[in-house]
């Protein structure tokens, strides 16, 4: 646990001494802002509950965004800088790097979640919240972001280049999110497959509306293991090359 | 202390090391010599831990690489042709970062940073942004991250490379005041620093090691006779009569005479020097200068990397 701490510490902090990491954070914020006036705050009057769920929907979609863009650097730049060798060198498991990194840009990605706190916030200045809906919301968008991270972490072990990380991670992603387009397309059980492994469509709208499914919990937290193993193996894989 | 049997590494069908078998005793100043492209990295990011290898077996400090990668990453240091740098961060919380990620303990942390920047001068750039640093300060730093743990073996690949020869002296000198300490394995293609440095060479070519030893033990093996050159303030024939007496000068030559001083050129092995001197002192004649003739290595790379061509 001490080293995965230790890689994750420096992560953070290298996260929080680059303009990158702020960029990512204000851009996030900005856009969350924004659609939260236009969409949820605009148009015809709705229901408090309505207006939280739209909110959650939109910082899913800016959390998936950011997700791509904070993970991209996290192991292509090591392989870019020639740091990974440092990594390898010590006494180290891969699992454990892959685990470090994660968990520094989930503490990123939380603080950029949080910082929207205030727009569930202005809604209650005009009216009620549940407490339960708000919860459920930021545990959605966490999870969300967390299999998002995961998959972009996988992608930034495949390429030395963090362009080029960023690029494969928001197809996967992207991949993931229109499963629920296959899902219309293919028959039974291949649509089953696609429905379920939809990272977006079928898993994330409870959430929104304050319902969690342990279904929905599994599948995040399977989609972030499974990514992240697959992280891991590509770093012992490339011990070999 | 190291034990390196039938080491290989392939690349697909590609060898970039070969049956590489040597071993290494405590203490020792190793240096590996070879054309670029030769196979030294790899055998040193494999010795790193960074690279596994096909097959054949290393064993650290009675700890073998396939059994015990752990236990041997914590006894070695290593520093990359590419020093690994956060170019974020502080000197010294990159140190105490290294220090804690190679096992020791956070209370020691700083205690170990400050002793590596002592041993590398780096005390005065501690609250330096290593992004900041010139090349030869950033060297220095990728040097003291190999030693923060203290290893009982130090690895480095071309730790001069792309210095400057000021640089270059100071990596040198740093690099001679931790013999004794650790254990160092040296790669380099630059002749006179692994001549001025290493006690021992192991020269590889193709991915194959084509010879193990000493200088005089390579040059012995090569057919080479060693050369000294030195200078002495007395009439050239003098100079030459007492020095064709020595016992194991199998030539010496007049390089050229610059009023009192005479440069003169020996056949002898470097070895015979202190011999040399004390001739020279007890006839009376004054040494200015003496070195090993710089063509000696040379010579013997040449002759032993043109035996084997690259594959």
């Amino acid at each position: 646990m001490k080293p995965i701490l230790l890689i994750a510490r420096r992560e953070l902090a290298a996260y929080l001494r680059s303009m990158s990491g702020y960029a990512i954070m204000a851009a996030a914020l900005f856009v969350d802002g924004l659609f939260f006036n236009g969409m949820a705050l605009g148009g015809e009057a709705k229901r408090s509950s309505e207006v939280l769920a739209v909110f959650f929907q939109i910082a899913g979609g800016v959390t998936m965004i950011a997700s791509v863009l904070l993970s991209m650097r996290l192991l292509a730049e090591e392989r870019q800088a020639g740091t990974i060798t440092l990594l390898y060198s010590s006494p180290l498991r891969d699992r454990e790097i892959v685990i470090g990194k994660f968990l520094s840009a989930l503490v990123m990605l939380a603080i950029i979640t949080a910082a929207t706190v205030y727009m569930p916030a202005l809604i209650l200045v005009n009216g009620k919240i549940s407490w339960g809906q708000v919860g459920a919301g930021y545990l959605g968008v966490l999870l969300l972001g967390s299999a998002a991270l995961a998959v972009g972490t996988f992608g930034s072990s495949l390429a030395r280049s963090q362009v080029i990380a960023a690029l494969i991670s928001a197809c996967m992603v992207a991949a993931l999110v229109v499963c629920w387009m296959l899902a219309r397309v293919t028959e039974r059980p291949l649509s089953e497959i696609f429905a379920a492994l939809a990272l977006w469509n079928r898993h994330f709208p409870p959430f929104t509306e304050g319902v969690v499914h342990l279904r929905d919990l599994t599948y995040y937290v399977g989609i972030t293991y499974v990514a992240l193993f697959g992280g891991t193996r590509v770093l012992e894989a490339r011990r070999w090359r | 202390m190291i034990q390196v049997e039938g080491l290989s590494k392939y690349y697909g069908e590609q060898a970039a090391i070969r049956d590489l078998t040597f071993s290494i005793e405590r203490g020792e100043v190793i240096g590996f010599l070879g054309l670029n492209g030769a196979g030294k990295s790899t055998t040193l990011k494999v010795l790193g831990c960074v690279l596994l290898p096909t097959c054949g077996r290393v064993v650290i400090d009675s700890f073998d690489l396939d059994r015990d990668p752990h236990e041997i990453r914590k006894r070695i240091g290593f520093l990359p042709e590419n020093p690994p740098l956060y170019g974020e961060m502080t000197v010294a919380r990159y140190l105490e970062f290294v220090a804690q990620l190679r096992g020791v303990p956070a209370s020691q942390a700083r205690a170990r940073a400050d002793e590596a920047a002592s041993k590398t001068a780096l005390r005065e750039a501690m609250g330096e942004v290593i992004g900041t640093l010139s090349h030869g300060f950033r060297q220095r730093v990728g040097l003291a991250q190999a030693l923060v743990n203290n290893p009982t073996l130090l690895i480095l690949d071309e730790p001069t490379a792309g210095l400057d020869p000021v640089q270059i002296v100071e990596m040198r000198t740093l690099i001679r005041a931790l013999r004794g300490a650790h254990t160092i394995l040296l790669s380099s293609h630059i002749l006179s620093e692994i001549s001025q440095t290493c006690d021992r060479l192991l020269v590889i070519q193709a991915g194959e090691i084509v010879a193990q030893g000493s200088e005089a033990d390579l040059a012995a093996r090569m057919g080479a006779r060693g050369v000294i050159e030195l200078e002495v303030r007395a009439p050239a024939e003098r100079a030459l009569a007492v020095l064709r007496a020595v016992d194991g000068v199998a030539q010496a030559e007049l390089l050229r005479q610059d009023g009192e001083v005479a440069s003169l050129r020996l056949a002898a092995p470097a070895d015979l020097r202190p011999k040399v001197v004390r001739a020279l002192v007890a006839a009376d004649l004054d040494l200015l200068r003496i070195d090993r003739g710089a063509a000696q290595l040379e010579s013997i790379f040449l002759q032993l990397t043109q035996t084997k061509e690259p594959s």
